[in-house]
């Protein structure tokens, strides 16, 4: 089996010998960030892919399949496109907020991308306040998406950021309160120990029903964090043109397509961690032969497969289900998903106090 | 080390962004009209200023997520040790879910959660 901790290691000792102290540091820090950022476009542009062939199988069409094999080239083709379209300046718009909004939602899902654990010890921040931190980074977005709407004066985009908003900012609770149930289960915030402590049996196995209350909420608000349908109102197309990136133009808006496609990647990475076990494989009590055998399979596929499977679920969701109406989403999360949230919380809280976890 | 990484991810990421923009201005081509500038709505003229107050709904909203989001920050710290806490713990939280789940009846009673 491959383990990261030793390579990381290996590389971290041969540029200490060759470099000195400080620029050794210096140099891995940049390759550490260079590494994360080409594995976000690798993400980006195999989710896209993805979507589109899933979308595609959903109602009866074959999707992409001219540029390249199997339409594999297809994204590749729109990106270069997206590259060297014109960037329009807009009359009437806020330039220092347009300018800025961009990088406030790329940065933060970046830096909650580079909080997921791929494997043992492939991880770039591990901090032990972790979850905690995923969830400050990642709220972090709803900032850039306001600012958009706000500067681009138009107001589609306007009324598309102050829905994306109220949104985004409740259906946070409920997922804070689904990762507060788990935190109370494993007694730890920092995410590798939490994946460590799932080796012998999974949290959503080991929490039984309410981390299983838990996990389905966490998907719901999910995936009404990444704007995607059926909570996709913020850019609902027949009514608002395109939402809050409508005036944005050429790779503008092709930064936040990205960061939207990756906000998806980095909620099922989130959900993999917490409730399905992360890197660690399937662990059934009893049956050595085959742990064993599900040991030889690297943690990273097994993280990656998780993660898709997630994924596709979602995606699923969104080509199945119409629209709801902005009230029927605020009462969905105020009425119904945080009230059952608390009291799956205070759930989890007794089955822990008297021991009833698996 | 690990907050080193953190500054290093942050600077990066801004710089990821900045080389995008900067790339997509030098290689795409640059026209300018006066008409491509306007404001993208429907075709005609717009109408009226777009920075005026909006509907309260929201900001209700806004108030409410504010106190639940300031509990969840509260809560974090109780959760990572009520398994040392054992029974006290179950007790103690009692009384401050009990306060929060008493401020979300007030307002579903006053039908702040209603959208108006």
């Amino acid at each position: 089996m491959i383990d990261f901790t030793s390579i990381n290691a290996s590389i971290e000792s041969y540029l200490q010998s060759v470099l000195p102290a400080q620029v050794a540091t210096l140099v891995e820090c940049a390759l550490i960030a260079v590494c994360a950022i080409a594995a976000y476009l690798v993400f980006a542009i195999v989710m896209i892919y993805m979507e589109r062939k899933v979308c595609a199988a959903f109602q009866c069409r074959i999707g992409p399949d001219r540029v390249g094999f199997l339409g594999l080239l297809q994204v590749f083709a729109d990106v270069f496109k997206m590259l060297i379209k014109e960037i329009i300046d807009i009359k009437d718009s806020d330039r220092a907020l347009y300018t800025l909004a961009p990088f406030l939602v790329v940065m933060s899902s970046l830096i909650t991308f580079s909080c997921l654990p791929f494997d043992n010890g492939l991880q770039v921040l591990d901090f032990n306040i972790g979850v905690f931190f995923i969830m400050a980074a990642s709220s972090f977005g709803v900032l850039g998406i306001l600012l958009a709407g706000w500067s681009s004066n138009n107001k589609f985009s306007m009324i598309g950021a102050i829905r994306s908003g109220g949104q985004m900012i409740s259906y946070e609770l409920s997922m804070s309160l689904c990762i507060l149930t788990l935190v109370v289960l494993s007694g730890t915030m920092r995410v590798s120990e939490i994946v460590e402590m799932q080796r012998e049996g999974w949290f959503i196995v080991r929490g039984h029903i309410p981390a299983i209350i838990a996990f389905l909420i966490y998907l719901i608000a999910g995936n009404a964090e990444t704007n995607r349908a059926p909570f996709d109102l913020p850019e609902a197309e027949s009514e608002l043109t395109a939402g809050f990136h409508t005036e944005y133009s050429g790779m503008g808006f092709g930064l936040f397509y990205v960061a939207e496609f990756m906000n998806l990647f980095i909620i099922a990475g989130i959900a993999t961690t917490l409730f399905l076990g992360g890197w660690t494989p399937l662990y059934i009590p009893g049956l050595d032969g085959f742990n064993a055998a599900m040991e030889w399979i690297p943690g990273i596929v097994w993280f990656l497969g998780k993660v898709f499977f997630v994924i596709w679920l979602l995606m699923w969701v969104r080509w199945t289900f119409p629209r709801l109406r902005i009230d029927q989403v605020l009462v969905l999360e105020w009425k119904y998903l945080v009230p059952i949230g608390l009291l799956n919380l205070l759930i989890m809280t007794v089955c822990v106090v008297m021991g009833w976890t698996l | 080390m690990d907050y080193v990484l953190l500054f290093t991810m942050i600077i990066a990421s801004a710089a990821f962004v900045a080389l995008v923009m900067i790339i997509t201005r030098w290689i795409s081509p640059r026209t300018f009209n006066r008409n491509k500038a306007e404001t993208y709505e429907c075709g005609i003229p717009t109408q009226g200023n777009t920075w005026i107050h909006f509907r309260t709904g929201y900001y209700l909203f806004a108030i409410l997520f504010l106190m639940f989001d300031i509990e969840a920050i509260f809560l974090f710290p109780w959760a990572t040790i009520v398994q040392e806490l054992g029974f006290k713990a179950l007790v103690g939280i009692l009384f401050f879910l009990s306060f929060l789940i008493l401020g979300l009846a007030y307002a579903w009673r006053k039908k702040a959660l209603e959208w108006k």
